[in-house]
């Protein structure tokens, strides 16, 4: 079976030893994190972890059954990319000086709709929302004028299908 | 869904008192209905035992020799009741000393509650004396796993504790407690867990699925049963049976599931697996359905999964959902507790017999009795054979007995030749394969339930990893029955190196002790047999006694274990010889 990007969406508790039993999870299986993030979800007192893997479909479907097997886990997805909406956040940090030298670096900022978030005598530093490749695009063009530093977040994105999370904890609640 | 069940009088529940964290440790237990319980005291977790002396009518604590054996007997004790075992230790090497029982409990679904004292809360992460992080250590071995800082806390996670040890598939947790929680004082009071909102432990069966299941078990030619400990967990004996009974389905077991149907009936065929009966492995490659109730398609039981019932349909009854598809890929999946699936199949599948199919069974017995089970049963070699001790135990016992073991060529040999007449009588490690488990597991086993024959059988290579619980065993005059089959080896490598790593016997020869007199150390009752003649009388009288008895049988030195299916072949290639 083919390796593919996958996008686990985990809805849980929020547990201070959670996110250990999950990563065990994927450490047992020799598979690596491409990404994660963790966050509040759309429901009070749940967290949703977002984790990126590529791997087969047949490992993702066992891994998220693991997962949704922890007693904290509420419920757990897996979804392809093209099920769901998602998108990472990079942050660059370049030498103001640049900003006037090099003229080509205010037409890459336009050219990728990224935000000057703050400019200060030494740096500036410049925010990009979107899809892994562009961040990566714009990462490139800058390159030659020097990066003092860049980071990027983990991948974070919603279903296309509706997830009925809320439904499900009054039904387990019922029971 | 299951609930705790509450003692009727029981002070605890709803009036309000004052006591430490360590009391209300003691007053949680006993509301679980806890009355016995494994463990070993260390500075960290003191204050607890201060009160263990004090509720010592009500609580009865037995002193294992090494925390080790405090989870095997939680564990024995656990899988002959049914009910939650609970062990206990202080921090540091206490703690760590539990996780082979955690991670033994952990895969073969035991409900057992662990509690470890830890460092009080101003310490945790300073490198204090004994302290380690057991939360970390035992995640990937815990069902769940909790540290308790402030003894206000105490009360619902005890509670939680037991209610996920032994709801849906069972499995045991961990709770450790900061030093601190023991001392302080709180208003306690206490209520069962009911359930965890963010867990489902039985999923509802599905009334489609269960009619989609009988339909292919109406209209298979060749159906064949396979089942696994959640028959037993799930309490489903009696509706195996009838099932078993009202579709005329041939039906084979997992170590695990020994027991759950009588040995000698007529529709149980054996036991599948590496060292498994010849038919049940062979005429898995050849049914047209299989229906695997309560077990998970371990690999010792599958042999290579490329090969494994591909011309089958397959219905998987199952409590997990993360077993379905996990293994082996199946055409259904019967989500649900055993008892309530099989017994909404029952009225919707047809009477057979499949007389035919079944005689397949019969034939492929008898070649497999002509070639390994006369042979290992009936010798006529001048060595004696683990067989023929089994056999004899079979007989003295009247197949009543609950018979324990350890992991090895005696543990193969004990679950092909022990009878049984009733249900969680096979007490085995089986997932872990934990040298070391049978003597400890036997004492919780034989105190769960005082009234049964307990032999644990043992080769004597892994009863010398936890033969210090014989101290447990003197001390508290418990009526275990002994049996180390002793072959000098360890046998089960030993075969393996034979037959394929040319007889290189790299540390696999044990000179050993004199066990005869090791036990009589301990004031144990204690015989050696080394010729068949003796047999019979030795283990009568074993039978026969009132009290611990240990009875060593040298049996031949190089005796292979077969049928065997060699690791990564295929279940119809198992070897005879």
């Amino acid at each position: 079976m083919e390796k593919q990007w996958f996008t686990i969406s985990v809805y849980s508790e929020n547990n201070v030893g959670l996110l250990n039993r999950i990563s065990g999870i994927f450490l047992k299986r020799h598979i690596n994190i491409e990404s994660l993030n963790v966050s509040k979800s759309e429901i009070d007192e749940v967290s949703k972890f977002t984790i990126v893997v590529y791997t087969t479909e047949t490992w993702v479907h066992n891994i998220v059954g693991q997962i949704e097997k922890q007693i904290e886990v509420i419920r757990a997805f897996y979804h392809t990319d093209e099920e769901t909406i998602y998108q990472e956040s990079a942050l660059f940090k370049i030498a103001s000086n640049l900003l006037f030298d090099e003229r080509q670096i205010q037409n890459i900022i336009k050219d990728h709709n990224s935000q000057i978030v703050t400019v200060a005598r030494e740096f500036f530093v410049l925010a990009k929302t979107g899809r892994r490749n562009e961040i990566n695009e714009m990462y490139e063009q800058l390159k030659p004028f020097g990066i003092m530093q860049f980071v990027r977040s983990g991948r974070i994105s919603v279903s296309k299908e509706v997830m009925q999370i809320t439904a499900l904890l009054n039904e387990f609640q019922e029971q | 869904m299951e609930t705790v069940k509450e003692k009727e009088n029981s002070p605890q529940k709803s009036t309000a008192l004052k006591i430490t964290g360590a009391e209300a440790i003691i007053h949680c237990l006993l509301a679980e209905g806890v009355d016995l319980l494994y463990g070993y005291p260390g500075g960290a977790i003191m204050p607890v035992y201060d009160e263990l002396y004090k509720f010592q009518d009500k609580l009865t604590h037995i002193l294992t020799r090494h925390e080790q054996g405090a989870t095997h007997a939680a564990q024995g004790y656990a899988r002959v009741t049914g009910k939650v075992g609970v062990a206990m230790a202080t921090s540091g090497p206490g703690a760590t000393n539990l996780v082979t029982g955690l991670a033994d409990a952990q895969i073969d679904s035991t409900p057992m509650v662990c509690i470890t004292g830890q460092v009080p809360r101003h310490l945790l992460g300073s490198d204090a004396f004994q302290e380690t992080d057991i939360i970390g250590i035992s995640t990937p071995v815990t069902k769940w796993n909790y540290q308790i800082t402030k003894a206000s806390e105490i009360a619902e996670i005890m509670a939680k504790a037991f209610y996920i040890a032994k709801a849906g598939r069972p499995g045991p947790v961990l709770i450790d407690i900061t030093k601190n929680a023991q001392f302080e004082e709180f208003e306690f009071s206490y209520e069962p867990c009911k359930g965890v909102r963010s867990y489902n432990p039985v999923p509802k069966p599905d009334t489609k699925t269960i009619a989609a299941a009988a339909e292919l078990i109406n209209s298979a030619k060749r159906p064949y049963i396979i089942w696994g400990q959640g028959v037993i967990l799930g309490k489903a004996e009696t509706q195996l049976k009838a099932f078993v009974e009202k579709t005329g389905i041939p039906a084979a077991w997992t170590i695990l599931g020994a027991s759950a149907l009588d040995t000698d009936h007529p529709l149980n065929v054996g036991m599948v697996g590496m060292h498994g009966n010849y038919g049940p492995n062979v005429l898995t490659n050849e049914c047209d359905l299989l229906i695997a109730i309560g077990m998970r398609f371990d690999d010792r039981v599958t042999g290579n999964l490329d090969t494994y019932a591909k011309q089958a349909k397959i219905i998987h009854l199952e409590i997990d959902p993360a077993e379905i598809n996990k293994n082996v890929k199946v055409d259904l999946a019967v989500l649900g507790d055993s008892k309530e699936t099989l017994g909404l199949l029952l009225p919707l599948v047809n009477e057979n017999t499949h007389v035919a199919w079944h005689n397949e069974f019969k034939k492929k017995y008898k070649e497999e009795f002509e070639q390994v089970i006369k042979n290992d049963i009936h010798p006529t070699k001048k060595g004696l054979t683990m067989g023929e001790v089994i056999e004899e135990i079979n007989l003295a016992s009247k197949n009543k007995a609950v018979i324990v073991t350890d992991v090895g060529q005696h543990q193969m040999i004990a679950c092909r030749y022990a009878k049984f007449k009733q249900s969680k009588s096979n007490i085995t490690s089986g997932g872990l394969g934990t040298m070391g488990f049978a003597l400890p597991a036997a004492i919780g086993a034989k105190m769960g339930a005082m009234e049964r024959e307990v032999v644990a059988v043992i080769g004597d290579g892994g009863y010398q990893m936890t033969i210090q619980e014989l101290g447990v065993i003197f001390q508290h005059q418990i009526p275990v029955k002994i049996v180390v089959l002793n072959n000098d080896h360890l046998g089960m490598v030993r075969q393996w190196q034979e037959l394929f790593f040319d007889k290189r016997y790299a540390s696999t020869v044990m000179v050993n002790p004199d066990f005869v007199k090791i036990a009589e150390g301990y004031h144990i009752e204690a015989k050696r047999v080394s010729e068949r003649k003796d047999l019979k009388a030795r283990v009568q009288e074993m039978i026969a006694s009132d009290k611990p008895y240990f009875l060593e049988v040298k049996v031949e030195k190089e005796d292979n274990v077969f049928p065997m299916i060699p690791s990564g072949a295929s279940v119809s290639d198992i070897r005879l010889k």
